[in-house]
């Protein structure tokens, strides 16, 4: 019981740490900022240790985080084989082939008007779809390592990437467009001194979207069939075996691979894009 | 028209391409089985042709092109088989029959309403919490953000598992999981939506003297709408994703995700491609309704022709 | 030898028709318009708006193609003139490309016409110097002034020596003071580099200032309802605009538009 009473004074006491903060003379700072999310999610974290141990909450249904720390730092080895399966291999290989692909299905496609109309509405419609999903198929297809994921992946990252890029390409104004002309300057002239630039918010905001759903599909496709290593697997097999802080370190896994691999892409946006105004503010 | 036209032949490119397709995708198992059958097939034996190449086989025995189309168990269905075993599963079966696409696709569609339902009138509390509260704005928004680069769909089978080790079954764990996965895009839209009106339309709610709830209701609620529909639909396809994916870890005898799962298992090729054409045909359904919906409201409230 | 390239007009058309189609019918946006342009004329067009000003300037230029009549450019048609680059083209915004510095962005066309790297940093040199714009050619356009903009925007359009400059109200969007500063310098670089210009705009003391060939235009159809030949000197000083021969010519201008609008 005393751990439940202190888990409600912890939250009382960063409830109130926050407002102090936020409403506080720094609250424009950086460091502030930084620190309110922080307290907020160690807050969490504190009171969820507090709370498992206080009320005995059994580990089938929900392991305190010291436990799980615990087992993430014992099983690093293999969570490092599930890391380089399910995303170096699956996910990364699926992502590069897949944007690759839709960038340049979509200078095709701008190339064309006719191919444009047609494939942009059916190519919206698909993005919208559960392509998770095509997991059996493809897996039954390319067998159960990492091919069949980053097939998966392919399929995933496809449309979304697609539509982003024939948005974008269309994005330059009417003037950019007259000025060219004025120049006489050639189809990839233009495309590559004018269209492509102006397009590149659109591609990143492509690539950003593809990040997260190259980790979905790459993780989900294992539940679907996979080797014996994979973050997909380990979940779905921790989960049968009751041992849930050991699905919690792979999702600890999975969430800082999800922000790094998002992180890594805006960054380069950032160097890329640095004259669009969303950049600039 | 023009554009009908333009999507017309798109389709028809990819029905053509996919039928293209299982020329090489099927060959080699309707060779087998012709000659089992006592057909002569060049070169002769299973364990001859298994490196050869797709196309050249099917050039040789070009007489079993038209059975690639209609194998039982191919390893890309034609597009007829697909559509004939939709046809046979909706319409054709009782809607209580446990081979029926429409009671396993109400299974799932009811996880994924009910889970959305929960899901967005949360994301709508919360984003009403975030834009008056600097405090939850600068605790909870960072992480909101952030869960939306991060696969949660992860967390679907140890929910599903835990929710039954305490006794919860049927349509709430999926419920759940399609909560949360719409829970956050809505949030995060919502946010966007209630802080779309600029400094001037502010200003002039401030000259008028106006209270919080007259900012709100008059300005920020409306203004936000065109935000909310977007990431309503985003939420719904996220919704149905989990209902599907939610269905898999447990083995679940009903849902759409449980065909999937059960068609892979049994190698029921033909089965896979209807239960995911089924989950396709309804993600558009219920995007389509959406967008409906946003069309009249938005053009009730005038902002939309 | 001079006398000879006077006698062939830069810019000459005749009956020029051009008619759009839109949803609501046929739009006739430039009927039975004549004009010619020598060398070193700085053309001003005039009018209320849809009167073809703008219009007429994207003919010359071959961003339109007009459905009669004919048109030529130093002796060319159009499009062969766009693509021999016989013009620079100053749009009404700057339109500078944000990821792009000043000085790459007045490289762009040197880049498009195969110059070589030597050549373009000797341009880039002339031209940010010409526009008073020396020291700015790092920085990139969102970090300097409309104005300045405006002016990167001009350099780029002399960059690659065209003797013909067309403008299309490349002032407009600019305030009063800064539009008076770029008016004279305007003037000067026009003086150095003997160019032909045809500038678009819709402020009369502008055209009056600038020009030594205004062309009033009218609306609906778009036609030419005067071409006044500017009695003032060369040499045109801020405070010219006070003098009774400039208050005449915008006189003249005034009545030429009042007329056009007479018709309707």
């Amino acid at each position: 019981m005393i751990m439940v009473g202190l888990a409600i004074l912890l939250w009382i006491f960063g409830w109130w740490l926050n407002t102090r903060l936020a409403e506080g003379p720094y609250a424009g700072t950086r460091a502030v900022q930084l620190a309110v999310p922080l307290i907020f999610g160690l807050t969490v974290i504190g009171v969820w240790e507090l709370l498992v141990r206080g009320l005995e909450v059994p580990l089938v249904i929900l392991p305190a985080p010291s436990a799980i720390a615990v087992r993430f730092s014992e099983s690093i080895p293999i969570l490092w084989a599930d890391f380089v399966q399910t995303i170096l291999k699956g996910a990364l290989s699926g992502y590069v082939i897949g944007c690759s692909a839709a960038f340049l299905m979509a200078i095709a496609v701008d190339r064309w008007d006719f191919l444009r109309m047609g494939l942009l509405p059916v190519g919206n419609f698909v993005a919208a779809l559960p392509i998770v999903g095509t997991a059996p198929i493809l897996v039954m297809w390319f067998g159960f390592d990492w091919q069949s994921k980053a097939a998966v992946v392919v399929v995933m990252v496809f449309f979304p990437m697609l539509v982003n890029t024939v948005a974008g390409l269309r994005e330059a104004t009417a003037m950019q467009r007259d000025l060219m002309e004025t120049y006489a300057a050639s189809y990839w002239q233009s495309f590559f001194k004018l269209r492509l630039p102006a397009a590149m918010p659109f591609i990143f905001n492509g690539l950003k979207i593809s990040t997260t759903l190259a980790l979905i599909g790459a993780i989900v496709a294992e539940f679907f069939g996979s080797p014996t290593v994979g973050m997909g697997f380990r979940i779905s097999t921790s989960v049968g075996q009751l041992s849930l802080d050991m699905v919690w370190a792979e999702i600890v896994v999975a969430a800082l691979a999800g922000t790094a691999f998002y992180g890594l892409v805006a960054m380069i946006e950032k160097a890329v894009t640095f004259w669009h105004p969303s950049q600039r503010g | 028209m023009k554009q009908v036209l333009a999507v017309l032949a798109v389709v028809a490119a990819i029905v053509a391409i996919w039928y293209a397709a299982c020329i090489p995708m099927n060959i080699k198992g309707v060779l087998t089985e012709v000659e089992r059958a006592g057909a002569e097939v060049v070169p002769a034996g299973a364990k001859e042709r298994r490196d050869m190449n797709e196309f050249a086989l099917a050039a040789r025995n070009s007489f079993a092109i038209p059975a690639t189309w209609a194998q039982d168990r191919p390893r890309l269905p034609a597009p007829h088989q697909v559509v004939a075993e939709l046809w046979e599963t909706t319409v054709k079966k009782k809607i209580t029959s446990k081979r029926s696409l429409v009671y396993h696709g109400w299974v799932t569609l009811s996880a994924t309403i009910l889970g959305f339902a929960i899901g967005t009138g949360l994301g709508i509390l919360l984003a009403v919490g975030i834009v008056h509260s600097r405090v939850m704005d600068m605790s909870v928004m960072p992480w909101a953000i952030v869960s939306q680069t991060i696969p949660i769909i992860a967390l679907a089978p140890m929910i599903i598992v835990v929710l039954y080790s305490v006794g919860v079954q049927g349509i709430i764990p999926k419920a759940v999981i399609s909560a949360y996965l719409s829970f956050f895009p809505v949030v995060v839209g919502m946010v966007k939506g209630l802080r779309s009106p600029d400094m001037m339309q502010l200003d002039l709610l401030r000259t008028y003297n106006a209270t919080n709830a007259q900012r709100f209701w008059k300005l920020r609620l409306p203004a936000s709408m065109p935000y909310l529909f977007a990431s309503l639909k985003i939420g719904i396809a996220a919704s149905l994703v989990g209902a599907i994916v939610g269905e898999l870890p447990t083995g679940a005898v009903a849902g759409l995700g449980a065909r999937l799962l059960a068609g892979s298992y049994y190698g029921q090729t033909v089965q896979i491609w209807s239960a995911l054409f089924a989950a396709a045909i309804l993600a558009a359904c219920l995007v389509g309704l959406l967008g409906l919906i946003e069309r009249v409201v938005l053009k009730r409230m005038g902002m939309a022709q | 030898m001079n006398t000879e390239s006077n006698t062939q007009p830069v810019i000459e058309a005749r009956q020029l028709d051009l008619v759009f189609q839109t949803n609501d019918g046929p739009v006739q946006a430039l009927r039975d318009v004549n004009l010619t342009v020598n060398k070193g004329d700085f053309v001003s067009f005039i009018g209320p708006s849809g009167c073809g000003k703008t219009t007429f300037l994207r003919c010359v230029a071959a961003l339109e193609t007009p459905t009669g009549g004919s048109l030529s450019v130093n002796g060319m048609t159009p499009d062969e003139a766009r693509r021999n680059r016989a013009y620079g083209y100053v749009f009404q915004a700057a339109g500078l490309y944000p990821w792009r510095t000043i000085a790459k962005n007045i490289k762009l066309p040197l880049e498009i016409m195969g110059y070589s790297r030597d050549e373009q940093e000797e341009r880039v040199r002339k031209v940010l110097e010409l526009v008073d714009l020396k020291g700015f050619g790092e920085k990139f356009p969102w970090q300097l002034s409309g104005g300045m903009q405006q002016r990167a925007s001009i350099a780029r359009a002399l960059a690659f020596d065209a003797d013909i400059l067309l403008m299309d109200e490349p002032f407009g969007a600019l305030d009063e003071i800064v539009r008076d500063h770029l008016n004279e310098q305007l003037l000067a670089l026009w003086a150095r580099t003997e160019k032909t210009i045809g500038f678009v705009t819709h402020s009369i003391p502008e055209a009056v200032y600038l020009s030594t060939k205004i062309v009033v235009m009218s609306p609906r159809p778009g036609r030419i309802t005067d071409v006044i030949d500017s009695p003032l000197p060369k040499e045109r000083p801020l405070d010219i605009r006070d003098t009774p021969e400039f208050i005449e010519v915008a006189h003249r201008v005034r009545e030429g538009l009042r007329a056009g609008h007479l018709d309707d």
